[in-house]
């Protein structure tokens, strides 16, 4: 455990010993600033929640997830450090769960620093502050699924911009997978059980059901199991390279 | 102690190690040495336990790498080739994170901390990120990584590699000074290095060992081993000196410097014969030196004599 939180620790500090941490906030509250007031319309519609906020994190985080996430391994292996961790008396899963925990925080860090908007629309009207916390925990939990992806892509390759466009490729179709772009081209070649159950592994689905403020363990779990199986995926992805 | 059987890797048709079997016991500083591609890189990075074999086992102190790998990281203190570190994080920073992870803690962890970055003086840089760092520097902040948690089993990878020459006098002392007690393996492309830390050296080409013998056993297969080098005033008066001298086989002069080598015939010791006949002849003779044996020259022709009989096959 203790391994776990050391690389936790230095990799969170590293975050912000670099431009990386404060380009990608600002940039984030930015972006997610923006689509709330100008394409959600959030004044015009004249209710007091934050539906038009939490509507855009999905696509935010389609692009600013996997900038973060690149950099987890595919950094390591090009300077070689990948080379010292794995000597290290930690176990594989320590480092990637580690390293994982310290990128999530991190976005966790940028998502509590977007409160402003929360203050401003319980200064204007009175919310129901239930569906903006589930909705938030929501955002936090689809962005831990997106890390996920991206840290097992950012291990299969040395190369920071192919993890990054394969991450993209990869959360986009997990998005959209309870809609017809994706489900159409399946239908056309898979039975309808597995349609089904494609379905059923769509982000967005589960983002919403939380959003609308009914937090149904199902959908937690969903997440969680999520974030598990790519974890797995990225240890047994080092793991064959170190065999390759 | 370090052991190891049968130790293979391939990547794919092309055999990195072939095949290696040896045991370090405490007290012995292994000097691997081999061209660039040898596989001495390979093998230090299975024994590590970064890369797991195709086929064979390593143990460290007794612990198999693959089976209880974290009981054989505890034991091991390791220096990649290229010496990576965490570039944006402080010396101070870094050393105390790699003491962390070893389960180093308050007081012990400072006072570790503290040892390493004395004997690899790295006072001056603590607060420095390591990417602002000379060469020199990121390789000692490297060293003091793999030596601050006082490892019973020890593996440089290039330990001196971009250290200027003082520097690498001090790195070869701390070597010395650590090698009583611990199991040492060193890779290095310095013959001169294997006599100043070495005592023994593993000479291996295309992924096998072609040698293991201490540095003077090796040198002891030179041709110049036992050989009589001189400089003489007049070069051919010595030569007719010499060849008046039975056990010696063959005659060489250095067209630059025309220092005049004597090889004796196998088994036999020519110096004080060598030097009687000088006498006698009444050469003048600037130097006379008995020769040890030229590693180099060894190396050449183990590393050599394997990688043309590759091509043959």
């Amino acid at each position: 455990m203790s391994g776990t939180m050391t690389i936790f620790k230095r990799e969170l500090r590293s975050y912000f010993a670099t431009p990386v941490a404060y380009v990608f906030i600002v940039i984030f509250l930015l972006l997610s600033g923006a689509f709330t007031f100008y394409l959600g319309g959030f004044y015009e519609r004249g209710q007091a929640d934050l539906q038009p906020f939490f509507n855009f994190h999905p696509w935010l985080y389609l692009f600013l997830v996997p900038a973060v996430s690149m950099r987890l391994w595919a950094e390591e292996r090009k300077s070689g450090t990948i080379e010292l961790l794995l000597t290290l008396p930690v176990t594989m899963w320590q480092a990637v769960v580690g390293k994982f925990l310290a990128a999530w925080a991190f976005i966790a860090i940028a998502l509590a620093l977007t409160f402003p908007i929360w203050l401003t629309v319980n200064y204007l009207g009175s919310p129901d502050n239930g569906v903006i916390f589930a909705s938030y925990l929501g955002s936090l939990l689809m962005a831990g699924a997106f890390l996920a992806v991206g840290s097992c892509l950012s291990a299969a390759t040395r190369n920071q911009v192919v993890a990054f466009i394969l991450t993209v490729v990869i959360c986009f179709l997990l998005l959209l997978a309870g809609y017809p772009l994706v489900l159409s081209a399946i239908s056309a070649i898979a039975p309808q059980g597995v349609v089904d159950a494609i379905a059923g592994l769509s982000f967005l689905t589960h983002f919403e059901s939380i959003g609308k403020g009914v937090i149904d363990l199902r959908d937690i779990i969903y997440f969680v199991l999520t974030i598990l199986v790519w974890l797995y995926a990225t240890a047994v992805v080092i793991d064959m390279k170190k065999a390759a | 102690m370090i052991e190891t059987r049968q130790l293979t890797k391939r990547y794919g048709d092309f055999t990195a190690v072939d095949a290696i079997s040896f045991k370090v016991e405490p007290g012995q500083v292994l000097g691997f040495l081999g061209p660039n591609g040898a596989g001495k890189s390979t093998t230090m990075k299975m024994v590590a336990g970064f890369l797991a074999p195709t086929s064979g086992s390593a143990t460290v102190a007794g612990y198999d790498i693959e089976t209880q790998p974290l009981e054989a990281k505890r034991v091991l203190g390791y220096l990649p080739e290229g010496a990576p570190s965490y570039g944006e994080m402080g010396v101070r920073e870094f050393l105390d994170f790699i003491a962390s992870v070893r389960g180093l803690s308050g007081d012990l962890r400072d006072k570790r901390v503290d040892d390493a970055v004395g004997r690899l003086h790295l006072e001056r840089v603590l607060e420095q990120p390591i990417d602002t760092l000379s060469k020199g520097f990121k390789r000692r902040v490297g060293l003091a990584g793999a030596i601050l948690h006082d490892p019973k089993v020890l593996i440089l990878d290039e330990p001196t590699d971009g250290l200027d020459p003082n520097q690498k006098q001090e790195v070869r002392s701390l070597i010395n000074s650590m090698a009583r007690d611990k199991t040492i393996v060193i890779s290095t492309h310095l013959l001169e290095e294997v006599h100043a830390v070495c005592t023994r050296a593993i000479i291996i080409a295309g992924g096998r060992i072609l040698a293991d013998a201490t540095p003077g056993e090796l040198e002891a297969r030179s041709r110049y081993h036992q050989a009589v080098s001189l400089t003489a005033g007049n070069v051919q008066q010595a030569r007719d000196a010499l060849a008046k001298v039975a056990d010696i086989a063959s005659i060489e002069v250095d067209p630059q410097d025309n220092r005049i080598t004597a090889f004796p015939k196998p088994g036999r010791q020519i110096f004080v014969a060598v030097s009687d006949a000088l006498k006698a002849q009444d050469v003048a003779v600037r130097e006379l030196a008995l020769e040890p044996g030229r590693l180099d020259e060894v190396f050449r022709t183990i590393t050599q004599g394997a990688t043309g009989k590759e091509a043959r096959t």
